[in-house]
């Protein structure tokens, strides 16, 4: 196993660590930030795979904006009830 | 229990999932694409019109769609009217998002943000905004291109957004940008109608590939995109965040 595989595997069980505790985290801003830490991750392992393309725009939606419009409607949706 | 299988679940779609990366190097190579002769490998060897011989780099002169970026060549040229569908499609949700958006109460104060916060802000966001005009002004020679070019432009307003409370930009002139980057899409589509017969022909000479100043309308179309998907984002942020549209 090269270092290159090796570097699959691990940005592969980050990807799975990152996902499960976006599930189970009890505080809704700690899933988002974990949602936001899959997206990096998934745009390192679309990098890994030769695909520059999608990479990028993952890296700046997936992990940037997306982030930004659930913060945004959490901010939104607490004011009625006690989310965050 | 729920979680038991949730986490049973999860774990078995990770080893799928890093079987399938693993095994991926091994399933899918590009000189296999070539040798298989169907639509892939004529996009990617660019003779989808008849056979150009082979591109070299730097040297070939008036290839088809003349981008060095192949992903590039498929989205700006070869499928470039369905590039125009999603620009529309992105164009809509904007849309429906400052028309909600017009109905909510604006925020409250907002707390204020500290010295060092806000100058680094300030600091970084030329970076961001230039490194997002750099990644579609060379969608075609680089990875990257005008989805991604104008994301990042509207993410570096998002962060002077969120680093400064007293900011605001005028929302109707990146209206007006993203009115005039859509006409001038379709103008040049039509152009395209006029000159060659098609919907978006390629009908700027597209010189050398690997330059700057090549593809016929590939750049200029991109930095379009750029433009219209950088100003709509840039609204969907602002009126998210201030809850008030003002044209």
């Amino acid at each position: 196993m090269s270092w290159f595989n090796v570097l699959e595997v691990a940005v592969s069980i980050l990807l799975i660590v990152f996902a499960i505790s976006a599930v189970v985290s009890k505080k809704l801003l700690t899933s988002i930030v974990m949602l936001s830490a899959v997206g990096m991750a998934a745009a390192v392992a679309f990098a890994l795979l030769s695909a520059p393309d999608v990479a990028v725009t993952e890296a700046v939606i997936g992990s940037g904006l997306i982030t930004f419009l659930f913060v945004a409607s959490i901010r939104r949706a607490g004011k009625a009830g006690d989310v965050l | 229990m729920k979680k038991i299988f949730a986490g049973l679940a999860a774990v078995a779609f990770g080893v799928l999932l890093i079987l399938g990366i693993s095994a991926s190097t091994d399933i899918f190579r590009y000189e296999d694409a070539l040798t298989e002769g169907g639509a892939a490998a004529r996009y990617i060897a660019k003779d989808v019109n008849g056979s150009n011989g082979e591109i070299v780099f730097g040297e070939t002169n008036d290839a088809e769609t003349g981008s060095a970026n192949m992903v590039t060549s498929v989205i700006a040229n070869y499928r470039s009217f369905d590039t125009l569908g999603e620009v529309t499609v992105l164009f809509l949700a904007s849309l429906g998002v400052s028309l909600l958006a017009g109905t909510m109460v604006k925020n409250g104060k907002r707390k204020k943000s500290g010295f060092v916060l806000k100058t680094s802000a300030r600091f970084l966001f030329p970076v961001m905004l230039l490194t997002g005009i750099y990644i579609f002004t060379h969608g075609h020679l680089t990875p990257g291109g005008g989805f991604p070019g104008g994301s990042m432009i509207a993410s570096s307003f998002l962060l002077l957004y969120l680093a400064d409370e007293g900011f605001s930009t005028r929302i109707s002139s990146f209206k007006i940008a993203e009115g005039i980057a859509g006409l001038l899409y379709t103008a040049i589509g039509a152009t395209g109608l006029l000159v060659g017969g098609y919907f978006l022909m390629n009908f700027l000479p597209t010189g050398t590939v690997g330059s700057l100043l090549s593809g016929g309308i590939i750049p200029i179309v991109y930095v379009l995109i750029g433009l219209k998907v950088g100003s709509e984002i840039t609204g969907i942020v602002s009126s998210m965040y201030n809850g008030e549209v003002k044209v």
